[in-house]
């Protein structure tokens, strides 16, 4: 989570500075979310991504190198250069490049769900998505198709409010997320997704039975974005009170705080945890911005295999 | 391309028993093919929309032959996601108008995947779906597969025949690239509707393996003075109109069906062109951004000072597909309407 959280603070600064080109789409306070349910994955699992996907890389395995010379468009990045921030994936992880079209993951997972099922590997796909996208059909089909099928596939919305802007209050009438569930025959269940405990356990149950061939599992993982939707984005829809009470609910202090609490680490030992990913990305950095940039003379032979 | 002579005697088959050898094979020589789809393969269903997949349950069961809910976009979408994940579905949409459901997992999802992962990965897979207007309205009757031929990423094919839809079909199936595979609904049986103009819509096709490759036109009628391309059920009618111009104004058509239309088999369209220095272009889709507008501007690129007269398309009038069997005859290009093109180009 620390990992994460630091990683999006100097891509803040990064893109600030004109190093990263584009936009980035900010994971600064659904940590937990992206780590909890990678932990409760084997490395052989699958996700997949939204335009938000810094966090889930990191926590499937990508290495900040490679998510940052990707985010810089360099040939040593994760894609080559050719995905970006918003495509962001390594299939040597599990990950395929992030979907940013909102819902677009939805029915993909479903495909590899249907190719682990078929060849009865045992493996498990996990589909992030917010909140905003449970209102697209590609939500509805895809979770649906799981459910029919007993894919081995785990639902995980990040349930963060807002779509965009956009209040989620403002485009459903059903409060909960997780209710959708049961119109399909799947189980819904609601999760602190500002909890890495939490979520781990969820995710850890939802991924067993997906294995075990009971099918879906639809997580409606509450959590916050601390940051705006883009970073064009100064949050005029939402209170600085709001966000106030959301931040005290950071997963990393929290964590920090319960690890202190029951002695499993002490100060010291967390300050080295913070060095250590301090140095990792200012060598990933170091590597992005020394990295070569992709050859434009290779670019048409990568449209098709 | 003439149908190779058959050892033994020659079969003749017609497209859905060609496409359901083609599927058959494949399943058989390789345990990742799989089929995806709506009524499929429910016992006393279809299946599918025309027939093409019936009594392969019998032998390949439900476990590879997935009957799916009416969710085209879940149909796609797991089409993607198997191929991603090294399987190769043929999925299947009943009508290509249906496409329109799924456009995100076609165009966002299947044809960006490998760009996306900086070509680590790979998206083989087959989405079959019938083509063409046949009294059924302008929902069930569009021939959408420019769209497709837009789009980097993707392949587009075209059948129009037993033996080319068989061959090309295998090699579909093991192209490591998703192919968009059109047929026409009106070429699918053997008497030939009285729609399709009474054709007998058998082909001859071996008993033995072949496979026929994607981006490779055939020239299915040779000829001097104009170039006519054109797929599907447009290309019987150059044919037909080929024989009465030869006959009643000796006028030779060379006719030449492209069956990919990305990518295009260049070399043939343009041998040809420069021979007869003449070129109509026709097609049941809409004729403005229409493939054949991309055929005749790189024909002017490529061959303009070879031309002897304007490049014509003999395309779909600009409008949804109409129902009244006389309204719909007033859309699609008719052999009357390439006719007249012919000779304007030929005067």
């Amino acid at each position: 989570m620390l990992l994460v959280r630091r990683f999006e603070e100097r891509v803040y600064y990064l893109f600030l500075e004109g190093e990263i080109p584009g936009t980035v789409h900010q994971y600064q306070g659904q940590e937990a979310v992206a780590v909890g349910v990678c932990d409760a994955l084997e490395a052989s699992d699958w996700i997949t991504s939204t335009h938000r996907p810094h966090g889930h890389a990191l926590a499937k395995g990508v290495t900040p190198r490679a998510a940052m010379a990707e985010l810089y468009g360099k040939e040593t990045g994760c894609c080559r250069g050719r995905g970006g921030s918003m495509h962001l994936g390594d299939p040597d992880v599990g990950m395929l490049p992030a979907i940013a079209i909102v819902g677009g993951g939805n029915t993909v997972v479903t495909g590899l769900g249907l190719a682990f099922k078929l060849q009865r590997t045992g493996q498990v796909a996990a589909c992030f998505f917010g909140e905003g996208a449970t209102n697209e059909g590609a939500f509805h089909e895809g979770l649906n198709f799981a459910a029919v099928q007993r894919l081995p596939v785990v639902f995980v919305c990040e349930n963060n409010l807002y779509g965009a802007s956009t209040p989620w209050e403002r485009v459903s009438l059903v409060p909960s997320v997780a209710a959708r569930a049961g119109a399909y025959g799947a189980t819904g269940q609601v999760v602190d997704g500002m909890d890495v405990l939490a979520v781990r356990q969820a995710a850890a149950s939802a991924v067993a039975a997906a294995r075990a061939g009971e099918g879906p599992t639809l997580l409606d993982c509450r959590t916050y974005r601390f940051v705006g939707h883009s970073r064009s984005d100064a949050r005029g829809y939402r209170s600085r009170e709001e966000e106030e009470e959301w931040k005290l609910r950071d997963p990393i202090v929290r964590l920090r705080q319960q690890l202190l609490e029951d002695g499993s680490a002490d100060e010291a030992a967390l300050e080295a945890v913070g060095g250590e990913v301090d140095a990792e990305l200012d060598d990933a950095v170091e590597f992005a911005r020394s990295s070569p940039d992709p050859d434009p003379a290779e670019l048409l032979t990568d449209a098709y295999a | 391309m003439p149908t190779p002579e058959t050892p033994g005697g020659a079969r003749r088959l017609t497209i859905a028993e060609a496409l359901r050898e083609a599927v058959a094979e494949e399943m058989r020589r390789d345990e990742s093919v799989f089929l995806i789809g709506e009524d499929i393969g429910i016992e006393g269903g279809f299946g599918g929309a025309f027939g093409v997949y019936l009594g392969l349950t019998d032998e390949f069961g439900h476990e590879r032959i997935i009957d799916t809910p009416i969710s085209e976009k879940a149909i796609a979408g797991a089409a993607v996601g198997a191929a991603l994940m090294g399987l190769r579905p043929i999925a299947d949409m009943q009508y290509s108008d249906f496409l329109f459901e799924c456009m995100d997992e076609l165009v966002n999802q299947a044809a960006k995947m490998r760009l996306m992962s900086g070509g680590r990965l790979r998206v083989p897979l087959v989405m079959r779906a019938p083509v063409g207007a046949t009294v059924r309205g302008a929902q069930h009757g569009q021939s959408p597969e420019s769209y497709f031929a837009h789009v980097p990423g993707l392949k587009v094919v075209c059948v129009s025949d037993a033996y080319h839809a068989k061959g090309l079909l295998k090699s579909a199936v093991r192209d490591d690239n998703p192919v968009l595979f059109f047929e026409h609904k009106l070429l699918y049986g053997t008497k030939g509707r009285e729609q399709a103009g009474g054709l007998d819509l058998t082909a001859e096709v071996p008993e033995e393996e072949y496979l026929f490759p994607i981006g490779r036109a055939v020239v299915k009628r040779a000829g001097c003075d104009v170039t006519l391309v054109a797929t599907h059920v447009s290309l019987y009618r150059c044919l037909a109109a080929a024989e009465a111009l030869a006959a009643e104004a000796g006028i030779e058509c060379e006719v030449i069906d492209p069956l990919t239309l990305l990518p295009l088999d260049a070399d043939t369209l343009w041998t040809s062109v420069r021979k007869t220095g003449r070129l109509v272009i026709v097609h049941e889709d809409t004729l403005t951004g229409g493939w054949g507008g991309e055929v005749a501007a790189r024909a002017a690129d490529e061959c303009l000072y070879a031309l002897e007269a304007p490049i014509k398309r003999v395309a779909a009038l600009d409008v949804p597909v109409p129902y009244a069997p006389v309204l719909e005859q007033a859309v699609v290009p008719t052999s009357e309407r390439i006719t007249t093109a012919v000779l304007e180009v030929c005067r």
